[in-house]
């Protein structure tokens, strides 16, 4: 029982995964060997990779410090709206970076409700979207970390009668300071490897690494520049993911009821503060929101060529879920026991990032005359890897506390194959499952990065049909658009946070 | 029979050592300070840890790598001894065949040992809505169809209350002589030891002695580990 050998099927997600990624950068390595002197890291490179730092700093620092604040009046207030809050603020987590894009664009673009009031084509817009995304990110965890603070603490604290700012000195601040490095480092990881934002909001003085890659390979065709940046962008994630480590991701964070008796009540100054934080975010998340809400119901018309696209991004998305469930679950045992390399493999889809592995792929496959077909089958494998390490997240943590309880009472009655996984594993871990699979689905369905990176004509999804729309100022067809995506997406996500798979 | 030839477990610091052979038909308590290695000798006969030295021998067979299922032992544990998604009925159905493949004879067997423990009206309950002690007896019921002669019990009537817990001892000794077992029970209650045991092994200092007849080791006449640990 101690020494367990790895399982076939183990070994064969493991081997998928190295050849995917090898794929992406074999050529890679071919490239610096046989070429190692056109590497260079020219003025353009270097611009490219200061901007992409830049943003990536900028949007960081501002998630926290919206998200620090907010997160603490959030705590303080007892009040009915809170769960609503809460929830409106789960919203951009589950949508497609091209949908709110498309909500920006709406409320702050040239004809939008309150253009003008910013550029939004440029770094602005990038870091609006960027904090759009991750300051509720880091608002969920602040909130949860706030309220993890035991109880006796805050009794304590109430009995020094410590309040306002010398509670948040001595007791809400020390529980905070060791959670930022972590949310930081994944805000900075996330923002780091941004695509699609960056895509349509930026231009040629504001791009980044993920999207230059793309943009040298696909338009200029400058295979030395792609491969330059690749190189950059493989060290960068590598080092990011190794900083923001596996914890950010696994953490459970302790949930606790909170006792509002031991809350004084805020003075008059700190509730306008409190006021105005809560205020803050939920304009920041729900104004786009609303926008698309409004606008979309006006233009949602689905024609014949939405219902194309919306079968072809269903077909790739149960598609990729499979293969994304497939891997995860092997690895997801595997965890249990071993460490090293096993908790590495399933990161990979994050340290090579996607733009770096179509870039191998796209041209390995150069000569092929594939089609579409051949597209869409790399877009599945590479959807099914960009998903994987959130699968296995979720699954791995559930897989191990089963293990914990019942692997001895199946190893006595010898229930082991098939057998176990459908009479045991199955009925027991697949809420989890489940849960991966429907985050899965909703990632593949609403992205536009895969598509973009290796799409060929023929193939259109839903999130290519929009970016197209988009493009071509047929902005109502986009609303539309827009809008199916964001109700797809959304129901698959909360279908996901349901209580009753998470139990 | 159950020989423990000079096996010796030995992982991380912790190491448990014992030589001698446990009689067919015997009930042994075993009894010892928190954390000598009580649920770590039941482990071994069971197949649940890998020896680091010796041998594990049942009734003649050395079962060095056969696998638990393999072995003709039921253990019981203190908790999670049923799963949570699967009725009582199936649970102990479980015990005969592992894919739930059942002839009509075996669907018999299920109903009477369900009915031999009292379970008979709960078989179609599940574990999370059944007590304690009902959980315990599928497990009892399962050993029974199961039909291995050596049963482990790992303190599964720890956080029993004591009116329930003489019940359910007293079950266990039935069926221990019914179908003349051989039993190993870990506990923290001598009382239990007394009831039931008819002989003691105790484990202190990282060794398992030897089985002691039950009324020797409690006559006082015992060496300081002994009295130490009973309190006398």
């Amino acid at each position: 029982m101690a020494t367990e050998t790895a399982t076939p099927a183990y070994r064969t997600a493991t081997a998928f995964i190295l050849i995917a990624v090898a794929a992406g950068l074999g050529p890679l390595l071919l490239f610096a060997i046989t070429q190692g002197g056109r590497i260079g890291l020219d003025a353009y490179v270097w611009r490219v990779l200061s901007f992409t730092l830049l943003q990536a700093s900028l949007s960081t620092v501002i998630s926290v410090a919206l998200a620090l604040p907010t997160a603490r009046a959030l705590v303080r207030h007892r009040s009915r709206a809170r769960p609503i809050l809460l929830s409106i603020l789960a919203v951009p987590q589950s949508l497609p970076a091209i949908v709110v894009v498309l909500m920006l664009v709406t409320l702050f673009g040239a004809s939008g409700l309150m253009g003008g009031l910013l550029n939004l084509y440029g770094l602005a817009g990038i870091l609006l979207a960027h904090v759009y995304f991750n300051m509720p990110l880091a608002l969920r965890v602040f909130t949860q970390t706030l309220q993890g603070i035991p109880p006796e603490n805050r009794r304590l604290a109430a009995q020094l009668g410590l309040h306002g700012w010398s509670l948040w000195r001595m007791v809400e601040w020390p529980a905070l300071r060791p959670v930022i490095p972590r949310i930081a480092a994944l805000i900075f990881l996330l923002c780091a490897g941004s695509f699609v934002v960056v895509l349509t909001l930026g231009g040629p003085a504001a791009t980044t690494l993920e999207v230059a890659i793309y943009q040298s390979l696909r338009m200029d065709f400058d295979v030395a520049r792609a491969l330059t940046l690749s190189l950059l962008q493989v060290t960068l994630c590598a080092v990011l993911v190794a900083l923001a480590g596996r914890s950010a991701w696994t953490e459970q964070l302790p949930r606790r009821r909170m006792d509002g008796d031991t809350y004084e009540a805020p003075g008059r100054a700190e509730r306008i503060f409190n006021a105005l934080c809560i205020l803050m975010a939920a304009l920041l998340v729900g104004g786009p929101l609303l926008a698309l809400l409004v606008e979309g119901i006006r233009h949602i018309s689905p024609g014949l060529l939405m219902l194309q696209a919306l079968m072809t991004s269903t077909a790739i998305a149960a598609l990729s879920t499979t293969l994304a469930l497939a891997l995860a679950w092997p690895i997801a045992w595997r965890q249990r026991r071993a460490r090293g390399l096993t908790t590495v493999t399933p990161l990979l889809g994050l340290i090579v990032p996607p733009a770096v592995l179509a870039m191998g792929w796209f041209i390995l496959v150069r000569g092929l005359d594939g089609g579409a077909l051949l597209a869409a089958v790399l877009i599945v494998i590479l959807n099914g890897l960009m998903a994987l390490p959130f699968a296995v997240n979720i699954v791995a943590p559930a897989v191990a506390s089963w293990s914990e309880r019942q692997e001895r009472l199946c190893a006595q009655l010898g229930l082991s194959g098939w057998p176990r996984f459908r009479i045991a594993e199955f009925p027991a871990l697949r809420g989890p499952l489940a849960q991966a699979g429907l985050y899965a689905f909703s990632l593949s369905l609403g992205d536009l990065s895969a598509v973009t990176l290796l799409g060929s004509q023929g193939l259109v999804t839903l999130p290519s049909l929009l970016h197209a729309q988009m493009g071509h100022y047929r902005s109502d067809d986009a609303m539309g658009t827009g809008l199916l995506l964001a109700i797809l997406c959304l129901g698959l996500g909360a279908l996901a946070n349901s209580k009753r798979l998470a139990s | 029979m159950i020989r423990l030839a000079q096996t010796v477990y030995d992982s991380e610091g912790f190491r448990l050592a014992a030589d001698f052979e446990i009689a067919r038909h015997s009930f042994s308590a075993v009894l010892g300070p928190s954390g000598a290695g009580k649920s770590t000798l039941l482990s071994l006969i069971a197949g649940f840890l890998p020896l680091t030295l010796g041998h594990v021998i049942i009734d003649g067979v050395e079962t060095d790598g056969v696998p638990p299922a393999a072995r003709p032992v039921s253990m019981i544990f203190q908790d999670h001894n049923a799963f949570a998604h699967l009725d009582s009925w199936t649970n102990v159905a479980l015990g005969i065949s592992p894919s739930l493949d059942l002839a009509e004879n075996d669907r018999a067997a299920v109903d009477e040992a369900l009915a031999r423990v009292g379970l008979s009206a709960l078989a179609r309950k599940r574990p999370g809505e059944m007590s304690g002690g009902e959980v315990q007896r599928i497990a009892l019921a399962r050993a029974l169809v199961r039909q291995k002669p050596i049963l482990l019990l790992d303190e599964p009537f720890a956080a029993l209350d004591p009116g329930l817990r003489q019940q359910m001892l007293a079950l266990v000794n039935e069926l221990h002589q019914e179908r003349r077992l051989t039993t190993l029970m870990v506990t923290h209650e001598p009382k239990d030891a007394r009831a039931v045991a008819d002989q003691v092994i105790f484990i202190d200092g990282g060794e398992a002695r030897p089985p002691a007849p039950t009324g020797r080791f409690f006559s006082g006449k015992q060496d300081k580990a002994v009295s130490r640990y009973l309190g006398t």
